[in-house]
């Protein structure tokens, strides 16, 4: 999600100028496939497990891959919505302003929540993410689905499941959406 | 959005997106734990130099649903009694340095003088005859969460004009959002120059309310009354109260709006403040969330510098340096 935000606010606006495409959409596929039968092995199944897209670039990802759960087991996993905006510690140092809804229809206490996610960064949407959940209920465990891992943490987070582990430099930009996943540059 | 001073400061586009915030606290305020942590660590002092119990206890609440730090300073136990000016009284409070001052005062153009005499953000609460922003915007969202929008509905604001701060901002407010606003009421209670007005001004409270879709009726003061600017209550309550009569020939979806608190059996029977189609709790209700979007507006993200701020946001340029070098090869390695 941070970089979609980056994207959108005014002190990042500019245009994303892609440097080079790191998955095609065949490749997206597998890893959400590969990500869906991980959660299956690592829950035993899928009793109890509710899935939150982090709005607004984790939504798709999370219907994504339980389309492929569903595909998988037969069942269809709770899917939910969360957006951290009035949970996150960098209020003060830009315009946060909620992009999408909060939609979490089932009671997610006693629930393993997993929180999926486009792009893992430096892990503060995650920690407000974590900090938003508890406002909600008790989940009994929340475990973290990212498409890219690109590294670059400055709070102790770690993903349980990765779609690609992606090294970049800081100031690169990755752009992760159902169709493709390529690093580039915002160019002003 | 650095004060709310006025609606005249908000364009339409600022209001739409005061009420998708609104939108988002009504949501936060329905769950089991309704506070987020939006305005931790930050102060928000209440300064009501006249009363007002219901705005007071509205504001302190949206300021503690964002988590913000409340301090109430109310004239009663302050040293405006001791003789202290409004700014020696300003200039005392911002030396603790608070980020937000609420204020309500009975002279016009308070708000906008204390916004110059501090650093903190200012919020008018309402200020004597001019502005009450905050009930502009509740009320607004009132009515667009019943009818969608506010476009194209004929609004009717009836009572006592001239002396409403709550009339000035929901004239303003309403017709930006493209409602057509028609006044009602004795001339005594109209302002004396209404040029610059957008609204139709009507003394037959009878035709008008047939034809909106929303009866705005604003609180009779006594004061007005011993000032003799209507002969005398029960007249006023014939020809520009709702009546039972007068609410009967209401459109069946149309609403019933009043700030509060209200007379009743002055300008609203005690029936018809009773009729489904009144909303005035929901109007109270808005309140919150509303408050929460102006607090966070003016706290959150209006704060916002446009330089400066970007290497904070972005994270530190410095560790570039030391992340891993890595070349366009290495790119085409992760491909295969």
């Amino acid at each position: 999600m941070a970089e979609r935000e980056r994207r959108r606010t005014p002190p990042y606006g500019g245009v994303f100028i892609a440097r080079s495409e790191v998955l095609d959409s065949a490749g997206v596929r597998r890893a959400v496939r590969r990500m869906a039968h991980e959660i299956l092995e690592a829950n035993q199944g899928l009793t109890d497990v509710v899935l939150i897209g982090l709005q607004t670039g984790g939504v798709p990802f999370a219907e994504a891959i339980a389309e492929a759960l569903e595909e998988i087991e037969g069942v269809a996993v709770p899917l939910g919505r969360l957006d951290v905006a009035f949970y996150r510690d960098d209020i003060n140092l830009r315009p946060v302003l909620p992009e999408a809804d909060t939609e979490i229809s089932d009671d997610i206490d006693r629930k393993v929540v997993v929180l999926v996610d486009d792009v893992l960064f430096t892990g503060r949407t995650i920690r407000a993410a974590l900090d938003a959940m508890m406002d909600q209920g008790r989940p009994r465990a929340i475990q973290l689905a990212v498409m890219v891992d690109r590294g670059h943490r400055e709070l102790p987070i770690r993903p349980d499941y990765v779609g690609k582990n992606l090294p970049t430099r800081r100031t690169e930009t990755v752009n992760a959406t159902l169709e493709r996943v390529e690093i580039g540059e915002m160019e002003r | 959005m650095k004060h709310l001073i006025s609606t005249h400061d908000l364009g339409r586009a600022d209001l739409e997106q005061l009420f998708g915030l609104t939108d988002n606290f009504a949501r936060i305020l329905e769950r089991p734990i309704p506070k987020v942590p939006a305005l931790r660590g930050k102060t928000v002092v209440l300064a009501f130099f006249e009363d007002s119990t219901r705005t007071r206890t509205s504001f302190d609440l949206a300021a503690r649903r964002l988590s913000a730090d409340v301090v109430n300073f109310s004239v009663s136990q302050s040293s405006t009694r001791k003789g202290e000016s409004l700014r020696d009284t300003v200039e005392t409070i911002s030396a603790m340095s608070v980020d937000a001052i609420v204020v309500r005062h009975s002279s016009s153009g308070a708000p906008q003088q204390i916004a110059q005499w501090t650093d903190a953000s200012v919020v008018n609460a309402g200020d004597g005859w001019h502005q009450h922003p905050t009930q502009a915007l509740l009320d607004a969202y009132t009515i667009r969460r019943r009818f969608g929008s506010l476009d194209g509905l004929s609004i009717a604001i009836c009572g006592d004009i001239n002396h409403s701060r709550v009339a000035r901002s929901d004239v303003d407010a309403f017709t930006k959002l493209g409602a057509a606003v028609t006044l009602v009421g004795p001339k005594t209670l109209m302002p004396s120059d209404l040029s610059g007005w957008p609204v139709t001004v009507s003394s037959d409270f009878d035709t008008v309310v047939g034809e909106v879709d929303v009866v705005y009726l604003l609180r009779i003061q006594q004061e007005r009354l011993s000032a003799g600017m209507f002969p005398s209550v029960r007249e006023y309550r014939t020809r520009w109260g709702l009546t039972t009569e007068r609410a009967a020939r209401l459109k069946p979806d149309a609403l019933i709006m009043h700030p509060g608190p209200m007379n009743r059996g002055v300008e609203i029977d005690p029936e018809v403040a009773d009729d489904a189609r009144a909303v005035v709790l929901d109007q109270v209700a808005a309140g919150v969330p509303t408050r929460m979007a102006v607090l966070y507006s003016v706290l959150g993200p209006g704060q916002f510098d446009d330089d400066g701020m970007t290497e904070a946001a972005g994270g530190p340029d410095l560790e570039a340096e030391a992340a891993p070098d890595r070349t366009e090869n290495h790119v085409e390695e992760l491909n295969r």
